[in-house]
């Protein structure tokens, strides 16, 4: 089970990172929500699988009398869930301000802090030849 | 009134302040009884021991020769800065660059350890940096200074490097031991780099060919500073070095051939420059680059006679070039120019000066019965006894010496007879401060050249034995007999004075040629730093383009790239045979992560995605709840309904997608391919680690103790708030800032469009 779930870490994680890619905003808004699945599923997979019984001692026990799933990946899960979820938060608000101020959830055109040179117009034109023909804007 | 507080209290702060290098002439002079027997003293403290690095100081007649230098000229200096600046509102302040740069120096030459001697290395560079650029609001002036600065320290680096190589070849740090080695590191594979690499530390220090062109620029310093440092001290820091390393790195013919060429190539090439220059300190700076040159090729011998005038010939420049430097500083001090043409005529208004410059001049110029004489003298004997390079070890003597006695008659004649010419200011003998220091080193070119017994025994010819690292009888004198140095010393002499007496033509010539050449050392020097600058431009703006995705493109597929190099490179990629135990109902949960996955990627719809999203999340829950994690389903469940919800909510105020958010055909091929490799790398990861055994100490652990301990059965929720409670109270703090730093946002935004919204109407004339 340990080997599928694996394979299936590694489709979320390119189809994140694909979409983390693009210029669009939104896109890579939702790549961020689909690495933080995907990591947290790496966590879970790797404190390997138990199925079933969850980490409990029973009653009148002082340790597990049975084979108990790992708790440790599950204690880190819960904390990196809650702390993903600050995050995409606020950066959910933060891309809703940016839009609010520059009119676009095109991340090229987003240049306030690094402005554009004309040196890099130079390098922009570089990069694009390497990609090819650009298409029209998001 | 303040101009007054500062001339009636800065002499007494300028005599308080010589008061140092006064003790430390003092300290080393009472060693030179113990070193004149022939003694080594070594003082040494323990510093990073388990590193090998020591306070080690070793006092033998080459750093002793050094020290009393140092530690003399500069009592003179001192004193003759005190008047020089005074009245300078930052004459404190030069004190200290002053001082911290001869107690650096004076480190330099007496250190027995590579890394201390490094350290003071460093030390003399930075200081001399500050030193140069005291005039730090001319911009010339801190130009030159950086310039100084950065060809030592790039010159230091490398040496660095060498000394540590050396170091590890001779396991030792300790100087005395590696040179106790001898001549075994000639054998070593690493020899034609530490060679290398320190000669490069030398060179550029010593300012030799082709890095000569800073000692010139450097003359942007006080003149104070340019006859301490540009003379006697700093610029022989690479010549010293290269005497203390002979015994161990010297004597191969690389050696040799790499000090004499480079050598002769300076003394010959600055000694030219030095006749067209017509401000007198920058013909002296030229000067100074051509001594530099000729110790440089004296010290690539191995022969006994050229060390030892390699020592001779340290001490003669000290003498006359600290004098002269000193004497054109009092000339521009009284009457506002140095222009070889602008004065003329001094000798009945600074009489003193007058007389230093001469004694000085004639011992620059080589004429008995001057120190310089027989420093002259001994130079050709050395020469001769060079073997194979000889031919070129004398022609380059006699040809910088002839130049030397036409600039050093011109630098000391020209100023001081003729007709008086008109200055800036009034001539007058400058105060006694600055005319006893270079009297009496004037007059030391002469008592050293009358009764040389002096100085031979006890100092130079001690020095001469640390270089050669062998016995010594040699002795100097005035008078060696009719021979072959005498004759090269009269045909010197005849074509220095017969430069002297065509000398503004010879200047002509010179600058004639000079300015034709079109690439000099400082021009070199511009275009790197040009270059050096555009590079970084380039690289900035290809590295840090402003674009979000090309950033997370290149770490990407660093990553991908990296990880995964390491992975095959350290054979760790794990491939299982089976996929283990799947049960059915997980195929459809697992093809529902995927096809969820795949539509959030593909779709054109933004409600779709948002739902393709929910679809992950809640898969991932059910695979949480199967797998014995109910309190993490749970949570996953909570916090994917609340993203999806907030989603949505900003996503309707956001524009929707409009065809490829990538660039071009070939820029999504490329993102694809990044994200595959990342997404592989991941995997393959994963797979690794689930092939191993489980470390489950921790596991274990937390099993062990929940209940005894904690008193908890629920182990997640134990280690949550109990073992690691610290570690969730810092993320609820990191949820409560996110809050936050949301509301401020939102507000911020409001209150700017409130604001924006009210000046428009005040613009419209609507209240």
């Amino acid at each position: 089970m340990e080997v599928v779930l694996s394979v299936v870490v590694g489709i979320m994680v390119t189809a994140s990172i694909y979409l983390m890619l693009g210029r669009n905003l939104v896109k890579f808004l939702f790549g961020l929500i689909l690495l933080s699945n995907a990591a947290n599923l790496a966590i879970f997979t790797s404190g390997r699988l138990t199925w079933g019984s969850p980490p409990l001692i029973p009653e009148g026990a002082l340790v597990p009398i049975t084979d108990i799933a790992n708790a440790l990946p599950q204690a880190l899960i819960l904390t990196a869930i809650v702390i993903s979820f600050g995050l995409l938060a606020f950066a959910l608000v933060l891309a809703y301000c940016a839009y609010q101020e520059l009119g676009t959830v095109d991340t090229d055109e987003m240049r306030i802090a690094e402005p554009e040179t004309e040196f890099a117009k130079k390098a922009s034109r570089a990069w694009r030849a390497l990609s090819g023909p650009r298409d029209r804007a998001p | 009134m303040a101009g007054l507080d500062h001339d009636a209290r800065m002499p007494l702060l300028a005599w308080l302040v010589t008061l140092l290098p006064l003790a430390f002439l003092i300290l080393f002079a009472t060693y030179i009884p113990a070193v004149s027997a022939g003694e080594t003293i070594r003082i040494v403290y323990p510093w990073a021991p388990s590193i090998g690095v020591s306070l080690s100081f070793v006092i033998d007649g080459l750093s002793l020769l050094f020290a009393l230098l140092i530690s003399g000229i500069g009592v003179i200096i001192f004193l003759y800065s005190g008047s020089y600046l005074a009245g300078h509102p930052q004459i404190g302040r030069f004190y200290l660059y002053l001082a911290s740069f001869m107690v650096s120096m004076l480190g330099l030459v007496v250190a027995d350890n590579l890394i201390t001697m490094f350290v003071f290395w460093e030390l003399t560079s930075i200081t001399s940096y500050f030193l140069i650029g005291f005039n730090n609001e001319d911009q010339t002036a801190r130009r030159n200074a950086l310039q100084a600065l950065l060809v030592t320290v790039a010159g230091g680096l490398a040496m660095l490097a060498g000394l540590v190589l050396w170091a590890q070849a001779g396991d030792s740090y300790e100087l005395s031991v590696l040179l106790a080695q001898g001549h075994a590191i000639h054998a070593d594979p690493l020899y034609g780099w530490i060679l290398a690499l320190v000669l490069i530390g030398a060179f550029t220090k010593s300012a030799q060919f082709p890095f000569h062109f800073w000692l010139p620029n450097a003359m942007a310093a006080p003149t104070p500073v340019s006859a301490y440092l540009h003379s006697a001290t700093m610029v022989k820091g690479g010549v010293y070095l290269l005497a203390r390393m002979h015994p161990g790195l010297g004597g191969t013919e690389a050696w040799m051939w790499s000090l004499i060429l480079v050598g002769a190539i300076t003394a010959v090439l600055s000694s030219v420059i030095a006749v067209r220059q017509t401000d007198l300190k920058l013909k002296l700076a030229y000067t100074t680059v051509m001594a530099l040159g000729t110790l440089t090729m004296f010290l690539g011998a191995d022969t006994e006679v050229a060390l030892a005038a390699a020592m001779t010939f340290i001490l003669v420049h000290s003498l006359y070039k600290a004098t002269l430097f000193l004497v054109v500083g009092m000339i521009d001090h009284e009457t506002g120019t140095r222009q070889i043409d602008a004065v003329g005529g001094l000798r009945r208004a600074m009489p003193i000066a007058a007389a230093a410059a001469l004694l000085a001049a004639f011992s620059m110029a080589g004429f008995p019965p001057f120190f310089g004489f027989i420093g002259k003298e001994m130079m050709y004997e050395g020469a001769l006894a060079i073997g194979p390079a000889a031919p070129i070890v004398v022609v380059a003597a006699v040809a910088a010496n002839a130049l030397m006695i036409g600039v050093a008659l011109a630098v000391a004649l020209r100023p001081f007879f003729g007709p008086l010419k008109p200055t800036p200011r009034k001539p007058h003998e400058a105060p006694w401060m600055m005319w006893s220091g270079p009297i009496v080193l004037a007059a030391g070119g002469l008592l050293f050249g009358l009764f040389p017994g002096l100085v031979d025994g006890t100092l130079v010819i001690r020095a001469a034995e640390a270089v050669s690292a062998a016995p010594s009888d040699l002795y100097l004198s005035l008078w060696h007999g009719f021979n072959l140095p005498l004759l090269l010393s009269v045909i010197t002499t005849a074509l220095g004075l017969m430069l002297y007496w065509r000398y503004d033509a010879a200047m002509r010539t010179v600058d004639g040629v000079f300015t034709r050449i079109p690439m000099t050392g400082d021009r070199g020097y511009d275009a790197t730093m040009a270059g050096v600058v555009h590079v970084a431009d380039i690289q900035t703006e290809i590295l840090q383009s402003g674009i979000m995705r090309r950033y997370l493109l290149t770490v990407m597929a660093a990553f991908a790239i990296l990880v995964g190099y390491t992975l095959i490179a350290k054979d760790a990629l794990a491939l299982p045979d089976t996929l283990g135990t799947v049960p059915t109902y997980m195929w459809p949960i697992v093809g529902l992560i995927v096809a969820a996955t795949a539509v959030t990627v593909f779709t054109q719809s933004r409600l779709a995605a948002i739902c393709a999203l929910g679809t992950v999340g809640t898969a991932i829950a059910l695979v949480f709840m199967i797998f014995g994690a109910p309190d993490v389903a749970m949570t996953q469940l909570m916090v994917e309904i609340l993203v999806v919800v907030i989603v949505a909510i900003i996503l309707l105020r956001l524009p929707g997608f409009h065809g490829s958010a990538h660039a071009g055909r070939i820029g999504r091929i490329r993102d694809a391919v990044v994200a595959i490799a990342t997404g592989a790398v991941v995997t393959a990861i994963m797979l690794a680690m689930v092939s191993m055994p489980l470390d489950r100490r921790l596991t274990d652990y937390f099993e062990a103790h929940s209940v005894p301990e904690a008193h908890g059965r629920n182990i997640v929720n134990v280690i949550l708030v109990d073992f690691r409670a610290l570690d969730t109270f810092g993320e609820i703090a990191v949820v409560g800032i996110a809050g936050f730093a949301c509301y401020a946002l939102i507000r911020l935004r409001r209150r700017q469009t409130w604001d924006a919204e009210a000046g428009r109407r005040v613009a419209d004339g609507k209240p």
